[in-house]
């Protein structure tokens, strides 16, 4: 039997299990963290950032979604400086590719646009890359539109820890940073690939989409994931 | 007391925006009441007017011209908003952002013409290399989401801000 502890978030004390993220406990006494690399199901990358949380103690800023909840932990979610730094974050986000509301598949049904909705963004301060980027319709279904992608992974979690197809990888570093099927090939030639498409329904944005969409159509069930997973009982 | 002077003014945008401002309908009223509408395409003006309340910018900076114009805007206005997506994030005249200004003109110019094959060179404003959102070259006061922002949006921000307040208009739908 696990240990319960004892933990303080945003002044607020709560039991847990031990060993659970500090994402799960506040998730589990109904407080919402932004997150979006973070899916319920696949394991947790961190590398967002938007679920940076401040931590008694420690220095620096913690990702809630990798950091598990120690006894005795004093957890502050929500706070000017971090209010700042998930806003600074999602802007590297916008500026980074070109996100094109507008005329996106995934308009309105985007977690990207509805986290800058959350966090209250009216505009982007940094200056935009405008880089060129392709769009990979090889796929007789789906369509991956890199100027889309935030690159938050979970299309190469899903395919590895869910279908174990393993057709996803990123490659390259920093901003040169791309995602590729197989060894950086076209997506219909990936033999790999089963076409179940969880990828696209685990993608937060319209950079893995069905064909056949128009402006405002394609919405997403990332549940169908973390229910399987959960199911499975691979993660909680 | 005087009304407040009110400005529209229309950069590199598709007009829906201003579309969308006359789609108040008799809203449209109520801001003629409140306001004295000295510069807009609606509006037989030449020359933007000095001493302008608030004005209200549709589109992105694309040419040496829009950049000429919003920084005279800048200049003579209180308060100024940026009304739309082009004027935020540049949105779709931002798409030909990635391509060089090159491949376009000979899209346009050369690969579309069936007669003289030239790219232009006199009467046009010549293209920046980026459509830029209007924040990036001027400080912008207000920005007012949506493409294009919904008729009830543009008249509950113009009625505020000709009554003197400022909208708080965080957490609306972005982009």
């Amino acid at each position: 039997m696990s240990q319960q502890i004892s933990v303080r978030i945003d002044n607020e004390l709560y039991t847990a299990t031990e060993g659970r993220t500090i994402l799960q406990v506040a998730a589990d006494n109904g407080r919402s963290i932004p997150t979006l690399c973070y899916l319920e199901g696949l394991s947790a990358p961190g590398s967002c950032r938007l679920c940076l949380v401040e931590v008694a103690g420690v220095g620096r800023l913690l990702p809630a979604c990798t950091t598990p909840a120690r006894s005795g932990m004093s957890v502050t979610t929500n706070s000017d400086a971090l209010a700042h730094n998930r806003l600074m974050a999602l802007e590297l986000l916008f500026i980074e590719r070109n996100h094109v509301c507008s005329v996106c598949v995934s308009n309105g049904h985007c977690e990207l646009q509805s986290m800058a909705q959350r966090l209250g963004m009216t505009h982007v301060h940094l200056p935009y890359n405008f880089p060129r980027l392709p769009v990979d319709v090889s796929h007789p279904r789906f369509v991956l539109d890199h100027n889309r992608c935030i690159l938050c992974s979970r299309c190469v979690r899903v395919c590895d820890e869910i279908e174990g197809a393993q057709v996803w990888d990123i490659s390259a570093r920093g901003i040169n940073s791309m995602l590729v099927a197989e060894l950086d090939r076209p997506w219909g030639e990936a033999q790999s690939c089963t076409s179940c498409g969880k990828c696209v329904q685990v993608c937060p944005t319209g950079a893995l989409v069905e064909k056949g969409q128009a402006v405002e159509e394609m919405t997403k069930r990332n549940r169908i994931v973390t229910d399987l997973a959960v199911k499975r009982g691979a993660r909680t | 007391m005087r009304k407040p002077r009110l400005a529209t003014m229309w950069l590199d945008g598709c007009s829906g925006c201003h579309m969308s401002l006359l789609d108040v309908d008799e809203g449209l009223l109520t801001i003629a009441a409140k306001a004295e509408l000295v510069y807009s395409p609606l509006v037989d003006a030449r020359e933007y007017p000095h001493d302008v309340d608030v004005a209200i910018v549709e589109g992105a900076v694309s040419s040496d011209e829009d950049l000429e114009k919003i920084r005279l805007v800048r200049e003579r206005t209180r308060i100024l908003v940026a009304l739309g997506d082009c004027a935020i994030t540049t949105n779709v005249t931002g798409l030909r952002n990635p391509l060089p200004l090159k491949s376009i003109f000979d899209r346009v110019y050369i690969d579309g013409s069936d007669v003289e094959k030239v790219h232009p060179t006199e009467g046009l404003p010549t293209l920046l290399k980026h459509a830029i959102p209007l924040h990036d070259v001027v400080k912008v006061d207000l920005h007012v989401p949506g493409c294009p922002p919904s008729a009830p949006l543009i008249l509950h921000v113009l009625t505020e801000l000709l009554d003197g307040r400022m909208p708080d208009l965080r957490g609306r739908r972005f982009g």
